[in-house]
């Protein structure tokens, strides 16, 4: 797949997250858009899953650290052919399979159940080390919030990957410097932040988490590091892709009335056009 | 009577499990001599994961261990397991509902000259309020040995607390259990013991001392606290009209609360409950403490006579 239709696919998911959110009026815009295009090339370029056989014993897998950002996950599972496209709509309403945080036994593709910061990355820890236990060549993605690294689970979890050499993990920090209450560096500041994950014993990559080719370029980089795990430090943009939304702590866990539904949907359309 | 610690019991069923099973996989947080895991280490390096002074990261790494197929024991002391790690024991295990296997020990005052810090006396109320949990709480090594077994072959969290002293042996090697069902160990028609892990052998003394007296009291070993034996207790009841719990534990949220709920929803009969009465411990020898927070079987003989 080249890169000009992984742009598509991410456009679309964004205008997913959008309607998702919309529809159920709740939800987690922000920090969704921003991990739109690191998604979209671990589904569509990089991990080996099957959507007709989700639990796949081979699968790579995925486990959505920060797990508030459901809306970028379903939208692409549904892309992916995991989920009905119809049944986003049901994302966060009663009896659905898309719970407003990510349930494993609820929804297929759903590798962990997170919802509750700081526990992924040691999940994702134990699916490398069963991944080593029972040689299999499968690699384990975790996805990181910024504000979740304030969480002390995850620098346990960061020495224990280094510690048992999980070379067969990568966690990709989605470094968008926004969290509830404000910027990262106001509320409890996480940087130096790539030295930091350096001194736990990680393979360190920074890239602009926004271009297709940087997101391939390091997730391909991290399966040639043997002996220590990778991170992949993607700054990003909260609320990437809609103007208004971008860079506003606000948009974190705010849906859109119908006017900024709409002003959303129409400037992502226009998106999608200029990519072509 | 011979006298073997539950944490020994577990090493030792460790080894034969992990002898039968390749899949069981052991997790332990610098604990490992204490616990008893590192019997298991020794035999099956490959398989023991120490993973240092991180009790959440261990619960998460057992969880994530659990979703591919392996069936982590992890262990650790009983305060740590379920307090410092209350959270990860809910959402990464028991909201996915998987298959991780919760061996604490060191639960209760029995801990001893460590202190209140050291002493779990709310473990159980914590893992039984968590939807899909199992509660086990083995009254001797025997029971220890088979209900480990029986949990290594159930699918789902288990939580499973094991004390630090040797304790008497009241179980025959040919005693069978099933998960959620009590055993009566003695029958009698004037009152009701129900007791849980250590508390069992008190109960069995309390009851000889009340025979003496000519009091027949039936002993109930409720070594499941979640799912709990309703009918036997129901049953218990019933045949006495009075019952008497006894854990080493808070009063609030453990046995005691358990088989109140029981009994006041479906057969209301009065109830005296033994346990630690809502206060922490403190350092001294286990017998020492046993005897100052009220948990000996002259405490339980003086609560039968009060109730008769
Ligand atoms: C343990 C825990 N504490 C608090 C929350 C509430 N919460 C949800 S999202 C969030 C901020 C997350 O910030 P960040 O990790 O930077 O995520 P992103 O910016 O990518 O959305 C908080 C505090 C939570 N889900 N879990
Ligand atoms: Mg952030």
């Amino acid at each position: 797949m080249d890169t000009k239709e992984l742009e598509r696919i991410a456009n679309q998911i964004r205008i997913d997250i959008i309607e998702m959110t919309y529809e159920a009026q709740s939800g987690h815009p922000g920090g969704s858009l921003s991990a739109a295009d690191i998604l979209t090339v671990l589904y569509f370029k990089e991990m080996n899953v099957d959507p007709d056989n989700p639990r796949w014993e081979d699968r790579d897998r995925l486990v959505m650290s920060k797990g508030h950002a459901t809306p970028v996950w379903y939208a692409a599972l549904a892309e992916k052919g995991f989920i009905p496209r119809e049944e986003i709509k049901t994302f966060r309403k009663i009896n659905s399979r898309l719970q407003g945080h990510p349930n494993m036994n609820d929804t297929p593709g759903v590798d962990m159940t997170t919802g509750s910061l700081g526990q992924g990355l040691s999940t994702a820890n134990g699916m490398a080390i069963a991944g080593k236990l029972n040689n299999k060549d499968y690699r384990v993605y975790a996805v990181l919030g910024d504000g979740e690294c304030q969480e002390g689970q995850i620098w346990e979890a960061a020495m224990s990957a280094a510690h048992y050499k999980l070379d067969n993990l990568t966690a990709i920090l989605d470094h968008n410097g926004l969290q509830i209450d404000g910027p990262n560096k106001d509320i409890m500041n996480i940087e130096p932040i790539e030295d930091k994950w350096r001194a736990f014993g990680w393979h360190t990559i920074r890239i602009d988490g926004h271009n297709i080719e940087q997101i391939i370029d390091a997730i391909e980089e991290a399966k040639t590091i043997k002996g220590k795990p990778t991170i992949i430090i993607a700054d990003t943009i909260k609320g990437k892709g809609v103007s208004f939304m971008e860079n506003q702590v606000g948009w974190h866990g705010t849906a859109p009335n119908k006017e900024q539904m709409e002003k959303a949907i129409a400037e992502l359309k226009e998106r999608g056009e200029r990519i072509g | 009577m011979d006298k073997i610690a539950t944490r020994d019991a577990y090493g030792k069923t460790l080894l034969e499990l992990g002898s039968q099973n390749k899949d069981i996989v052991v997790l332990d947080a610098d604990l490992s001599k204490s616990t008893k895991t590192n019997e298991f280490a020794k035999a099956y390096p490959d398989r023991f994961f120490d993973m240092g002074i991180s009790e959440q990261d261990m619960i998460g790494t057992a969880a994530g261990l659990a979703t591919c197929g392996k069936i982590p024991f992890a262990s650790s002391f009983a305060v740590f397991a379920t307090g410092r790690a209350y959270d990860q024991v809910r959402d990464s295990i028991c909201y996915p509902n998987l298959n991780v296997k919760i061996a604490a020990t060191h639960a209760g005052l029995t801990v001893g000259e460590d202190g209140a810090t050291h002493q779990a006396l709310e473990d159980i109320s914590l893992m039984r309020g968590l939807p899909n949990m199992t509660v086990i709480v083995p009254a001797d090594a025997t029971s220890a040995t088979k209900l480990i077994k029986l949990a290594a072959e159930y699918k789902g969290p288990v939580y499973i607390r094991l004390g630090r002293p040797s304790v008497p042996v009241i179980y025959q090697d040919t005693q069978e259990f099933q998960i959620g069902k009590g055993i009566r160990l003695k029958e009698g028609r004037d009152i009701s013991i129900i007791a849980t892990g250590i508390m069992v052998s008190k109960a069995i003394e309390a009851a000889d001392m009340l025979q003496k007296e000519g009091i027949t009291a039936e002993v109930i070993d409720i070594h499941t606290i979640k799912p709990i034996d309703k009918e036997l207790i129901i049953d218990t009841a019933r045949r006495t009209g009075r019952v008497i719990t006894c854990e080493e534990h808070n009063i609030y949220g453990g046995l005691g609360s358990a088989v109140c709920e029981v009994l006041s929803e479906n057969y209301p009969a009065r109830v005296k409950r033994i346990g630690v009465k809502d206060t922490f411990g403190e350092s001294g020898t286990p017998d020492e403490l046993l005897k100052k927070y009220g948990l000996t079987s002259e405490e339980i003989v003086k609560a039968a006579r009060e109730m008769l």
